[in-house]
């Protein structure tokens, strides 16, 4: 309990905020150093400044490329999640139809998406191709939890439904549903940061087929121009992306949970 | 001396148990040649080592299973009479313990009526707490909404199976004490199972002891005291005498086996 101890407890919890952004701020101190000290060329390895620079400079393209590939993202994630549940209501309502189309989720799911990607590109418009592989890498987490939340309802519960005459859909959105809640937004998290990781893998396979231009065109594009700085400052883009979208989808689960799933129980209460 | 003094010593029981036996699709047999009736009105504890089949004969009055021999018949009036309290509390962690409570209205489509619910709530003692969530209560508090909850409907029946095996003894004591006075309130019907000789004594009004597996009635015992049974009775010689009487048949019981 931190309130027997109050004096570590408060010197600790400084301590715990301050340390990572001390060290953050070191490593980029020592690259800019490295970069300083050894007159490295921006076009070998540019200094944080200068991305930093180029970021604001280049603002207007790559912002633009940011909410390209943002909105791919979006919309794969929602697809993923009417697809998902949607599959994993129909898993639940039938042994059979799972056993038949489950080993289908799992073949999109086991092959690289970055080997499939050429192939929709040869028969899709490539707008749509990227959509496609950023959804088919972020269907298959919430597919998979949703159906295991599903189909991990308390036993007793279930009787307890059964004894007072509960129907087929009562049962599924009084109790299974609800049951399922966890599993789908912990799906739903390593959704999210799968859908920008298909998003932009396949956008590099479309390469300077891409018309719509996301951040992975960018970086491939200045890769061509050996435009290292702006690589750099598409790449910081791309990170931070999805650091939001996993802190805007962590803050979604912890929302949702608070009052009552352990997972969102504060442990020192 | 009728068992229960405040019931209606009337006509018809219940419901009656006829001959049944239970088989379960492994080969074990739980339960076998079961005959006997549950009087309105009683107290009636269902008393037996564990693996006995006592719970599984309180699931086939509840129609959570089917028997394979004979048959239970019921004299009760609608569908909505049984009342059924788990050994666990079975609570929907996401629900409040209002909404929890309201289930079963919600179950049977009954109109949903606010006083209901808190009625229930106010006769185990939780009326202040209907916006809690399960996991802000205690061990003994769930089991009180456990048991507002198979209120709600107002049942003739109450089913009870092991309810209170997983609570401390202070905080069983008095729920012991909660549910005699409810039962002698309500008017209801009860049927308990418990493997305590001294809660059995403690509660009922009647005890059937089961035989170690396959489950068969081995002893039938009326614990005939005045109601409403007095404050000290859990220390009175002739509650210890009722205690030994029944420890004594259990030991018996469970030698032949």
């Amino acid at each position: 309990m931190a309130h027997a101890h109050p004096r570590t407890s408060l010197g600790e919890r400084a301590l715990r905020l301050i340390m990572p952004i001390v060290a953050l701020a070191l490593a980029i101190g020592l690259w800019e150093a490295v970069v300083r000290h050894y007159e490295l060329p921006p076009y070998i390895l540019p200094g944080p400044f200068l991305v930093f620079e180029t970021l604001k400079s280049d603002w207007g393209t790559l912002s633009e490329s940011l909410l390209v590939t943002l909105r791919t993202t979006a919309i794969a994630l929602l697809l993923a999640v009417v697809g998902g549940v949607l599959l994993a209501l129909l898993f639940a309502s039938s042994r059979l139809v799972e056993r038949s189309l489950f080993p289908f989720a799992v073949i999109l799911q086991v092959t690289p998406i970055i080997a499939i990607a050429p192939l929709l590109l040869v028969y899709l418009e490539p707008g749509t191709a990227v959509l496609v592989c950023a959804w088919i890498v972020a269907f298959f987490p919430i597919l998979s939890n949703t159906a295991l939340g599903l189909a991990s309802v308390d036993r007793n519960l279930q009787e307890l439904f059964a004894l007072y005459g509960a129907n087929r859909w009562k049962t599924l959105f009084l109790l299974r549903v609800p049951a399922a809640l966890p599993y789908f937004l912990g799906g739903l998290r390593i959704a999210g940061g799968l859908a920008l990781i298909g998003a932009v893998v396949a956008e590099i396979a479309a390469g300077t087929a891409g018309r719509g231009s996301g951040l992975a065109y960018r970086i491939v594009e200045s890769g061509y121009r050996l435009n290292v700085p702006r690589m750099f400052a598409a790449l910081l883009l791309i990170s931070l992306a999805g650091i939001a979208i996993f802190a805007l989808l962590t803050l979604i689960q912890h929302l949702t949970l608070r009052r009552w799933h352990e997972s969102a129980l504060d442990r020192e209460s | 001396m009728p068992a229960a003094v405040h019931a209606a010593s009337s006509d018809k029981p219940l419901a009656a148990y006829r001959e049944v036996g239970k088989r379960f699709p492994n080969g074990i047999v739980a339960l076998e040649h079961l005959d006997f009736s549950i009087r309105r009105g009683e107290f009636l504890t269902l008393l037996g080592p564990s693996g006995c089949g006592k719970s599984t004969a309180l699931r086939l009055l509840a129609g959570l299973a089917q028997p394979s021999k004979g048959e239970i018949v019921r004299h009760s009036a609608g569908s909505h009479d049984v009342g059924f309290v788990f050994q666990e509390p079975t609570l929907m962690p996401w629900a409040t313990v209002a909404e929890n409570v309201r289930l079963p209205l919600r179950l049977k489509n009954i109109e949903y009526q606010e006083s209901r619910v808190h009625e229930a709530l106010t006769l185990v003692g939780l009326g202040d707490f209907r916006d809690a969530y399960p996991r802000e209560l205690s061990g003994g508090m769930k089991m009180r909404v456990s048991i507002a909850r198979a209120l709600v409907t107002r049942p003739q029946l109450l089913l009870m199976d092991e309810p209170f095996a997983a609570l401390d003894e202070i905080t069983r004591f008095k729920l012991n004490d909660d549910l005699r006075a409810l039962w002698r309130q309500l008017e209801c019907t009860v049927v308990f199972v418990t493997h305590s000789v001294f809660e059995s004594v403690y509660l009922s009004t009647r005890i059937l002891m089961f035989t170690p597996r396959p489950g068969r009635i081995a002893a039938e015992f009326d614990i005939a005291t005045p109601e409403p049974r007095a404050g000290q009775f859990r220390t009175s010689p002739e509650y210890g005498a009722h205690c030994r009487e029944v420890s004594a048949e259990l030991a018996r019981v469970m030698g032949e086996a």
